[in-house]
């Protein structure tokens, strides 16, 4: 008895300190509104058929992914706007470099992360170093690789190897391989997180840098770093993609708006634009919600701009639902 | 005789630092724009005219206009990335509802000014009531908006502008003394300018922007209406985009993709012009030059010939220069 007792309080203690975000409220209430709707209005698909939620976990491998470096970068008071041409650049090398030949998948791999943890660096360098905003920095840094991908590739240049499909479209029993990496990677990001000193790290450069600072943090470093995993996991998602789609194509990450996409899946997630707070089981939330909108939105037939109006305001609302209470001015 | 030879060097040295002093003082955006502006006079002849810079002075004119009204919201310490929708929006429709007819042009552009200003509100109302951070909020705004402008011209621009709605953003006054043609977007930017200059340096309003942005606790206690003057600013943002809108639109016409990406070089004209993001900074006639910067910047990278993505890498490289030069310099002074 003693035991069970104990491992209650072990299960309670292990879930507050996951400490559910209001977020998941908001991500039911989607998901039976809109299933309702499917029901009434379009056979109830939502509801009745596994593939269809299946298919909305795999809709959000892509965005959940990146969106977990989006947290970080967030959480340390910092923003990632380049993380899409980071993605579209991930997109055209390695199909690039793959050229279709298993043996050139690794070679591929390699190159494509090294790439991405050297723009994490820029990215990183610039903001510490040279005190340029982060939003502008990205936006500049964004700009310089788009400029780098279109001038240098065309479409659906080289390809992937059979091989190299699996992270796209293998499945583990019945659950898809790529939704297990999704989860592999917020269950990574919230132990970064919640259970390293640089996750706490990050914490108080998010919270308050000048503070972190003084009490001796090498605030630099930990931004840094932040933005290092960010531009990796925009990587991973990029491999994703290019596995999906079988070769690169320049427009890949613009096309899925990953960055303002990524912010915004954060933001409704819970975690603080101005840094400090927030966590990664709320970015997966967000991530849920906007794919359960997408299926919602296909399902009933929603007017295809109509729906980018209805992206738009449930946003805003689901945001909104927990600020409002907040005492604080927004800016 | 030393020492009058060491009271000249004193004195000579005091007039190079007051001179330092004076450079020191100069907004970084100036020395930018200079540098830039005799390039492009290097590289294209027609810059060096009156004709070429009045043509360049009509071009930019729109952006100017954005620019202001995205530094105000800026100073409050916000963001307004839709504003580019709201051109989409103001163009889009426009030309469904102008329907080649002169006469619905002064009733669109004064609906289109309600749309905006109501957009505004509503920016406004979730970032001071909801409490939504702006960048949230008008992220959410930039593809309502943008999906509204769609689905009511269902999709594709329809029709054209009147000549009369082009002429806000393609007119010349013709024969005016000294320059041959002066451009009417250039009129409605030195309007604006002047307006948004003497509420901004002149009144409370500007001081009462600055302090939001600058510490909104002590705006607040100093008896600051934080939220009145907060959603004011984004008013006046999207009641300016829809003025740059316009002009816009008879600049160049319609198409599906216009005004995209318009937030963002509106921001980065804004911080090339010294506005920090964050809040607390801002002036008004910088910001112009920011626009101005920028704008030069792509017709550099035009008249050099390049192609399109090379533009975009330099356009990168230069605005985070341009910044991390502001940045420095602004450090430096502290």
């Amino acid at each position: 008895m003693t035991t069970t007792t104990a491992n209650g309080k072990g299960l309670k203690k292990f879930f507050r300190s996951i400490s559910i975000p209001p977020v998941y409220y908001f991500l039911i209430a989607i998901f039976f509104g809109g299933g309702l709707l499917d029901l009434f209005y379009a056979g109830g698909q939502i509801f009745g058929n596994p593939a269809i939620m299946l298919n909305i976990l795999v809709r959000s491998v892509a965005l959940g992914i990146v969106a977990v470096g989006q947290t970080m970068v967030i959480v340390g008071g910092s923003i990632d706007l380049s993380v899409v041409y980071v993605i579209s650049l991930t997109s055209v090398m390695s199909s690039y470099v793959m050229q279709g030949e298993a043996s050139n998948v690794p070679k591929a791999i390699l190159l494509v992360f090294l790439m991405g943890a050297g723009v994490g660096l820029v990215n990183g360098l610039i903001i510490t170093k040279l005190k340029v905003n982060s939003f502008i920095t990205t936006l500049g840094t964004s700009l310089i690789i788009s400029g780098i991908i279109n001038s240098t590739f065309s479409n659906w240049e080289g390809s992937v190897p059979r091989s190299f499909e699996f992270f796209g479209y293998a499945t583990v029993g019945p659950i898809p391989f790529s939704v297990i990496i999704l989860f592999l990677m917020i269950f990574a990001g919230w132990f970064v997180l919640s259970r390293t000193k640089f996750g706490a790290h990050l914490y108080g450069v998010g919270g308050n840098e000048e503070v972190a600072r003084l009490s001796g943090l090498r605030t630099d470093r930990v931004l840094i770093i932040a933005h290092v995993i960010c531009s990796l996991t925009a990587v991973l998602t990029g491999l994703f993609i290019v596995s999906r789609l079988r070769a690169g194509a320049p427009w890949v990450g613009p096309d899925g708006y990953y960055d303002l996409e990524s912010i915004a899946t954060t933001v409704v997630g819970g975690t603080l634009l101005a840094g400090g707070k927030g966590g990664v089981w709320g970015t997966l939330a967000g991530v849920l919600i906007f794919s359960i909108l997408d299926t919602t939105f296909n399902q009933l037939g929603v007017n295809p701009y109509l729906s980018i109006v209805f992206r738009g305001l449930i946003i805003v609302l689901a945001v909104a639902s927990y600020t409002i209470r907040s005492k604080k001015e927004a800016a | 005789m030393t020492t009058s030879a060491v009271t000249e060097k004193n004195s000579f040295m005091k007039i190079l630092s007051n001179v330092w002093e004076f450079i020191k003082k100069i907004p970084p955006v100036f020395p930018i724009f200079i540098v830039l502006f005799v390039i492009v006079s290097f590289l294209s002849p027609t810059y060096s005219t009156a004709t070429g810079i009045m043509a360049f002075l009509r071009r930019t004119a729109p952006l100017g206009i954005l620019a202001i009204g995205q530094m105000i919201v800026l100073a409050t310490g916000g963001f307004d990335l839709s504003m580019g929708s709201v051109v989409a929006l103001v163009c889009l429709v426009s030309s469904l509802l102008l329907a080649n007819d002169e006469a619905n042009t002064y009733p669109t552009i004064g609906l289109m000014l309600i749309l905006g200003a109501g957009i505004g509100l509503f920016n406004g109302f979730v970032v001071t009531f909801l409490k939504v951070p702006s960048f949230i909020a008008t992220l959410g705004t930039m593809l309502a908006v943008r999906g509204i402008a769609l689905y009511w011209v269902g999709g594709a621009p329809k029709g054209y502008f009147t000549d009369n709605f082009r002429m806000w953003g393609r007119g010349y006054i013709e024969n005016v003394p000294l320059v041959g043609r002066f451009p009417i977007g250039l009129i409605v930017l030195i309007v604006v300018g002047l307006i948004s200059w003497f509420a901004f340096h002149k009144t409370n309003y500007g001081k009462q922007i600055l302090a939001i942005g600058d510490n909104v606790r002590a705006a607040k206690l100093s008896g600051v209406k934080v939220r009145i003057v907060r959603m004011s600013a984004f008013v006046v943002s999207a009641v300016l985009a829809v003025i740059g809108g316009v002009m816009i639109g008879g600049y160049g016409g319609v198409n599906v993709s216009i005004g995209e990406g318009l937030e963002m070089d509106s921001i980065a004209a804004a911080v090339v012009g010294g506005v920090v993001l964050g809040g607390g900074k801002g002036s008004v006639i910088p910001v112009i030059f920011g626009a101005y910067s920028l704008e030069i910047l792509f017709s550099m990278l035009n008249l050099l010939g390049l192609p399109k993505p090379y533009k975009d890498s330099i356009q990168g490289l230069i605005i985070i220069g341009a910044v991390a030069y502001v940045a420095l310099s602004q450090r430096k002074k502290r």
